[in-house]
């Protein structure tokens, strides 16, 4: 059973390989960016909002809110970056309702490439936000024996983000192979509307999480915490 | 038995091993979180909102780790690097 849609090769053009991931990838890409284009060049504040301005809307002030709960101050300097790795998860999963297509975030390069994204955002929002020495200082927080295992953190809290949301989609295209072989027509269709009912929560954990870690990161004083597990109960409990 | 069977035999009850104890943990935890929520919302109803939300965050959370148990154990069975190396050890 092919597990990968990495090594699915759609086209080979002379020696470049364009494998399913890719061409998926930018098949998603291509739905949000048209999709986005074509809502916002009639974007209108009058009485006629049309109906896909208002589902832009809707999705647009929701992640605000989210972003707001974890608790910064700021929704808007989070909104794009937090707003497009929410979209494009969730786009990604949702259209696994065509036949044929096969997830992109099912591979393991494009949740790394996604993690390593986060690695990369938390200390920049930081930095940008209170300054070098600050965001280093928080390294040796509760106190300088700490700073391997924060080093530490940092590397396998961006593991265990690329490999749960690999995880969770690809577990789902194997789990509906394999009852396609042994019981077809009718609970392969069951473990696809779970498929995407985890793929809609996974976008949002995703989310979710990158933005506690940013929050965590750009957060000085006693509430800064470094332990990832139990972060979203706790910040939203503020 | 040559080592390409041994490989093959040790993956599979490797992974049947993995997948089940690696379940026996989150499966606990999950109930756990679930009837913890089921308090908190029969105690406080107007909080249905934020619970609901929480609970389906840890959930997830939760069931990541039964989820690296079904990639590791997915690996030993579809992308065994060993296999390879039992197959170039034996062909030269």
């Amino acid at each position: 059973m092919d597990i990968n849609p990495d090594t699915w090769i759609l086209l080979d053009w002379n020696g470049w390989h364009i494998n399913a991931t890719i061409a998926f990838t930018w098949g998603v890409m291509a739905v949000l960016v048209v999709a986005s284009w074509l809502i916002t060049a009639r974007l209108s504040d009058g009485e006629n909002v049309s109906r896909w301005q208002v589902m832009l809307e809707v999705i647009v002030t929701g992640i605000r809110d989210q972003i707001a709960e974890v608790g910064t101050e700021t929704p808007g300097r989070y909104l794009p970056f937090i707003g497009t790795l929410f979209l494009f998860i969730a786009t990604a999963n949702i259209l696994t309702i065509i036949p044929g297509y096969r997830p992109p975030t099912g591979s393991l390069s494009t949740t790394s490439a996604l993690a390593i994204c986060v690695l990369i955002a938390v200390p920049l929002f930081s930095i940008t936000q209170q300054g070098l020495g600050s965001y280093l200082r928080g390294y040796l927080r509760p106190s300088p024996f700490m700073l391997p295992f924060n080093i530490l953190a940092e590397a396998t809290r961006t593991i265990a983000l690329a490999v749960r949301l690999y995880g969770n989609v690809m577990s789902g295209t194997v789990i509906a192979g394999i009852l396609l072989s042994i019981a077809p027509f009718f609970f392969p269709v069951l473990m696809q509307l779970l498929g995407l009912l985890t793929g809609l929560i996974q976008a949002y954990i995703f989310a979710v999480l990158a933005m506690v870690y940013i929050a965590s990161a750009s957060r000085a004083g006693p509430h800064h915490t470094h332990d990832p597990a139990p972060e979203p109960s706790r910040n939203e409990g503020e | 038995m040559d080592a390409a069977t041994w490989i093959a035999v040790v993956s599979i009850i490797t992974a049947g091993l993995t997948i089940s104890i690696g379940s026996i943990g989150p499966a606990f935890a999950e109930g756990r979180a679930a009837s913890q929520a089921l308090v908190a919302l029969a105690q406080q109803p107007d909080a249905s909102n934020t619970i609901t939300r929480t609970l389906f965050v840890s959930l997830a959370m939760i069931e990541s780790t039964a989820i690296y148990c079904f990639v590791i154990a997915m690996i030993l069975i579809f992308a065994n690097p060993f296999v390879e190396y039992a197959a170039a050890a034996a062909g030269g």
